[in-house]
C-alpha cells in the first residue's frame, strides 16, 4: 500500500497540491464558520465604537508593544471574576482592528481597568511605574506627555474603520479631528456637541495639561474607557441567546 | 542547456531585479516626501538606501561579468555561505536582546531609560522575537534548503541571480522590521508584527524563494523528491499561506505605517493564533525537520530509520497542527467548540511529533558510539531529544485544565524556549557546524573541544532558563488563584510580579550563558572558514551533469 504515495515523490506538483489540500482543511473548519454562525457574537448593549481620541490611545498602545505584557480578556473563572471584573465578551472587542487580547500577564489584566485608577494616577504611573508600584517591573512613558496627538489624521483613520464596517457616522467621520481635540478639552467649545456625539464618552483633560492634546490624553482617555460600556447590572449572562 | 541560453536567462533575471530596485526607489522617495509621520519617513529613507544598494550591486555584478559563467556542473554554494554568515549574526543579534529584555524584567530600575522610549520592553521584544524566529531561523533554513535541495535533486540552484535576490530581499525586511520595531512601527499581532509594506515586500521574496525551490526540484537528477523537500515545501507553502490570510490590512495612508486589520476580535483573535500557533508549527518545526532528515543522517553517516514512519509522519504533522491554533485561546470569547477542536487536535499531534523523533533518534542505530566522538552528532540529537520533550509539554498544556493554570504566566515562556534554544537552536547549531567545513572544504571543524564548550555553555544556560520559567510560571498562576482562609484572594497581583525576582535573575543568566556559547561558536566557525589549511575537496560533491559531463 505504500506504492501509492510514490506519486507524491515523483510530481512536485501533486506535492505541493496535496499539501495545500492537507494544511487547508483546519483552518476552513475552525475559522471560517467564526463568520457565519451569528452565535459568534452576542449582541450587547453599551458597546460602542471608539471616540478618535481613544482610537488614538489604542494606536499609541500597539505602537509601544502593551499587549506584549498586558491581556484584555478575563477568562470566566473564579479569580479572575473576582479580580479583574466581568468576564469579557465577544462582543467587546467587535471593534477591535486589530484585537488586542494579549497572551501574557507580565502585568495586569487591562480589559476592564476603565474608572479604577484617577487619570493622575495613570499619569504618574505612566511616567514613572515606580513611583507609585515599588514592585513593577513596567517601563517608563514619559515621553508620551511631549508628544502631539496628530488629530488632523483621524478623520482617515475613522474612514478605514467605517470601511471595515465600524458603524462611525457621516457626522462622526466629518468631525473626528474636532472631537480627538475636545474631548481632551471639556470645558472648550465642541464638548457638548462631542458628548452627543459619543454618547457615554466621557471628555475629561486627562493629561492634566490644557495646552495640548497629547499623547497621554490619549492613552490614558483609552485606558480609562476600556470594559466601561457593557453595564453587568442589566447583561444578562445566563439567557439563551448569551449561552454559547 | 547551452552557455548561451544559460546567459541570455541569467540577463533576464538581471532585468527583472533592476525593474524592482528602481520601482522600490521610486516608490520609498515619495513615501519619504509625503510621510504622515516620521517613524515613516526613516522607514522609507532606509528602504531607499537598500534599493540603491541592491541597484548598485547588481550593477557591480553584470560589470563584472559574475555570473554569466556560472555552469551546471557546479553547485551555487555563495548565497548558502552568506546564509550561514546571516544565520550567526542574527543570532547573537537576536540572544543579546533577548538577555537585554530579560534583565529589563529583572533590574527595572537599571535597565529602563526614561529618555530612549525605544529601549523599552514593548519595542525590544518584537525585536528579540522577530530577531530569533525570522532573522536567526529564517536564514538558516534559507542557507539549509538551499543546500539540501541542490544535493538531494543533484542540480545546481536554479533562477541564476533569484536565490541572491532570496537572500538579499529576506535580510532586507528582517532590517526594515526590525528597525521598525524600535521606531514604534508595528502591526500589533504577536510574530506577525510588520507592517503592511514590509509584509507585501515578504511575499515577492517568499514567491521566488517557493519558485526557486521548485524550480531546482523541477531540474532534478533524481527519481524521487527526499524527504527532508517535503518538510521544506510544506514550510515554504504553508508559511505563504499564513502569511497572507493573517497580514490582511487596510492601512490609513500609502505615506504612513498604520493600517487597521480586516477582521476584529474574536475572529481575528482565532486568525492570529492560527498563523502564531502555525508559524511555530511550519516555520520552526516543519522547515528544521527538513534539516534534521538530511544532517543526522548524513552526519551519522546512516540511513533514515523508518522510510514509512517518515511518510506518516510528514501528512499527520502537517494535517493536525493547522487545527491547534486556538489552544492559545482557553476561556476566552471564542466560541467553545472552537477552543475544543484545538485541545483535541492539539493532543493528537503528540503523536506523530514523537513519530518524527523517534525516526530523527533512531536513524543513530548501529552509530551511537559517534555521540562520544562527535560533538556535533551530539547536538543535533539532543535537539531531538528536545523537540520530544517539548511536543510533550505542547499538549500537555493545551489541555484546557492545565491551561487554566499556564495560560497568561512565565509557564508558556519557558515551553516556548525549551523548543526554541533546544529544538531550533541546537539543530540550527549542528547543521551550522556540518555546512561550514563542507562549504569552505576543510577537512574538519577548527576545534571539537570549543564545540563541546558551546555544547556546555547552551544545555546549562537552557536548564537554568526552562526549570526557572517552570517553577516561576506554575507559582504565579497558583498564586493568582489563592485564596485565604476568608474565601478572598489571597495575593494582590503585584505581589506576584515580586516573587517573580528571583527566577527572572536565573532566566537571564540562563540566557546569558546561552549568547556566551554562540560567541564560541562564531569563533569556532571563523577560524575554521579562515584556516590557512589546504582545500579539501569532498568526494562526488557535484550535481549529476558534471558526472555526465566527464
Amino acid at each position: 500500500m505504500w506504492s501509492f504515495h510514490k506519486w507524491f515523490e515523483r510530481h512536485s506538483l501533486i506535492l505541493v497540491v496535496g499539501i495545500l489540500v492537507v494544511v487547508s482543511i483546519g483552518g476552513l473548519v475552525q475559522i471560517a464558520p467564526l463568520f457565519f454562525i451569528e452565535s459568534t457574537i452576542e449582541e450587547v448593549e453599551g458597546v460602542r465604537p471608539y471616540t478618535p481620541l481613544e482610537l488614538a490611545g489604542r494606536r499609541i498602545y500597539i505602537r509601544e508593544g502593551c499587549y506584549v505584557c498586558h491581556s484584555q480578556m478575563i477568562r470566566p473563572l473564579r479569580d479572575e471574576v473576582e479580580r479583574y471584573g466581568h468576564y469579557s465578551l465577544a462582543a467587546e472587542s467587535m471593534y477591535d482592528h486589530p484585537f488586542q487580547w494579549g497572551s501574557k500577564r507580565s502585568g495586569p489584566d487591562l480589559a476592564r481597568v476603565g474608572g479604577r485608577y484617577s487619570d493622575e494616577w495613570h499619569r504618574a504611573h505612566l511616567e514613572d511605574p515606580r513611583s507609585v508600584v515599588p514592585e513593577s517591573v513596567m517601563p517608563p512613558y514619559a515621553f508620551l506627555a511631549n508628544a502631539d496627538v496628530a488629530v488632523e489624521q483621524m478623520p482617515e483613520h475613522l474612514r478605514v474603520n467605517r470601511m471595515l464596517s465600524v458603524p462611525y457616522s457621516d457626522e462622526q467621520l466629518a468631525n473626528a479631528s474636532i472631537d480627538a481635540r475636545a474631548q481632551a478639552e471639556p470645558l472648550g467649545e465642541n464638548a457638548f456637541d462631542f458628548e452627543q456625539r459619543y454618547p457615554g464618552a466621557v471628555s475629561r483633560d486627562f493629561d492634566g495639561n490644557p495646552e495640548r492634546v497629547s499623547e497621554m490624553d490619549a492613552l490614558i482617555a483609552y485606558l480609562q474607557m476600556l470594559g466601561t460600556g457593557v453595564d453587568f447590572n442589566v447583561y444578562q449572562a445566563d439567557t439563551p441567546e448569551n449561552r454559547r | 542547456m547551452t552557455t548561451a541560453t544559460a546567459k541570455a536567462e541569467w540577463r533576464i533575471d538581471a532585468l527583472a531585479i533592476f525593474i524592482i530596485m528602481a520601482l522600490g526607489v521610486f516608490y520609498t522617495l515619495w513615501g519619504a516626501a509625503h510621510a504622515t509621520d516620521r517613524a515613516f519617513a526613516v522607514q522609507m529613507w532606509t528602504a531607499f538606501a537598500a534599493f540603491m544598494a541592491g541597484g548598485g550591486l547588481l550593477t557591480y555584478v553584470i560589470a563584472r561579468g559574475k555570473g554569466a559563467s556560472e555552469t551546471p556542473s557546479k553547485y551555487e554554494n555563495g548565497v548558502i555561505k552568506a546564509g550561514v554568515f546571516a544565520s550567526m549574526f542574527w543570532g547573537i543579534a537576536g540572544f543579546l536582546v533577548g538577555v537585554v529584555i530579560a534583565l529589563q524584567l529583572a533590574f527595572p530600575n537599571i535597565f529602563y531609560f526614561p529618555d530612549y522610549g525605544w529601549t523599552n520592553f514593548g519595542r525590544l521584544r518584537p525585536l528579540h522575537t522577530s530577531a530569533v524566529i525570522f532573522a536567526f531561523g529564517g536564514n538558516v533554513l534559507l542557507a539549509t534548503s538551499f543546500y539540501v535541495v541542490q544535493r538531494t535533486c543533484r542540480a545546481r540552484l536554479a533562477g541564476g541571480l533569484w536565490p541572491w535576490f532570496v537572500f538579499w530581499g529576506y535580510n532586507f525586511f528582517i532590517v526594515l522590521a526590525g528597525t521598525g520595531y524600535l521606531l514604534g512601527v508595528t502591526a500589533g499581532r504577536e510574530y506577525a508584527e510588520p507592517p503592511w509594506y514590509a509584509d507585501i515586500w515578504l511575499t515577492l521574496v517568499w514567491v521566488v524563494y517557493l519558485l526557486v525551490f521548485l524550480g531546482t526540484i523541477w531540474k532534478r537528477q533524481e527519481k524521487h523528491i527526499y524527504v527532508a523537500n517535503w518538510f521544506y515545501l510544506a514550510f515554504i507553502v504553508t508559511v505563504a499561506m499564513l502569511h497572507i490570510v493573517n497580514n490582511i490590512a487596510i492601512p490609513v495612508s500609502l505615506a504612513g505605517w498604520f493600517s487597521y486589520s480586516l477582521f476584529s476580535g474574536v475572529q481575528d483573535a482565532l486568525t492570529q493564533w492560527w498563523y502564531a500557533h502555525n508559524a511555530v508549527g511550519f516555520f520552526l518545526t516543519a522547515g528544521f525537520l527538513g534539516i534534521m532528515y538530511y544532517f543526522i543522517p548524513k552526519r551519522a553517516d546512516r540511513p533514515v530509520y523508518s522510510y514509512r514512519l517518515s511518510i506518516i509522519h510528514f501528512w499527520a504533522l502537517i494535517f493536525l497542527y493547522i487545527w491547534a491554533g486556538p489552544h492559545h485561546l482557553h476561556y476566552t470569547a471564542l466560541p467553545q467548540w472552537a477552543q475544543t477542536l484545538g485541545m483535541t487536535f492539539s493532543i493528537m499531534l503528540w503523536m506523530p511529533s514523537w513519530g518524527g523523533m523517534i525516526n530523527g533518534l533512531m536513524t543513530l542505530s548501529g552509530a551511537w558510539d559517534k555521540l562520544r566522538t562527535d560533538p556535533v552528532l551530539r547536538m543535533l540529537v539532543v535537539s531531538v531529544a528536545f523537540y520530544g520533550m517539548s511536543t510533550f509539554e505542547g499538549p500537555v498544556m493545551s489541555i484546557r485544565a492545565v491551561n487554566s493554570l499556564s495560560h497568561y504566566t512565565d509557564w508558556t515562556i519557558g515551553h516556548v524556549h525549551s523548543g526554541a534554544l533546544g529544538w531550533v537552536g541546537f539543530v540550527s547549531f549542528g547543521a551550522l557546524y556540518c555546512l561550514v567545513p563542507w562549504l569552505w572544504k576543510r577537512k574538519q571543524l577548527h576545534s571539537n573541544a570549543l564545540v563541546e564548550w558551546h555544547f556546555w555553555l547552551s544545555t546549562i544556560g537552557i536548564v537554568l532558563y526552562i526549570t526557572s520559567m517552570w517553577v516561576a510560571g506554575v507559582m504565579q498562576g497558583l498564586m493568582w488563584r489563592a485564596y485565604n482562609e476568608f474565601g478572598f484572594l489571597e495575593y494582590s497581583f503585584v505581589e506576584s510580579v515580586e516573587a517573580m525576582h528571583p527566577y527572572y535573575i536565573i532566566r537571564a543568566a540562563g540566557g546569558a550563558l546561552f549568547l556566551i556559547g554562540a560567541f564560541v561558536m562564531a569563533y569556532n566557525l571563523w577560524r575554521t572558514a579562515t584556516a590557512s589549511e589546504p582545500r579539501h575537496e569532498r568526494a562526488l560533491d557535484v550535481p549529476a551533469a558534471a558526472v555526465t559531463a566527464e
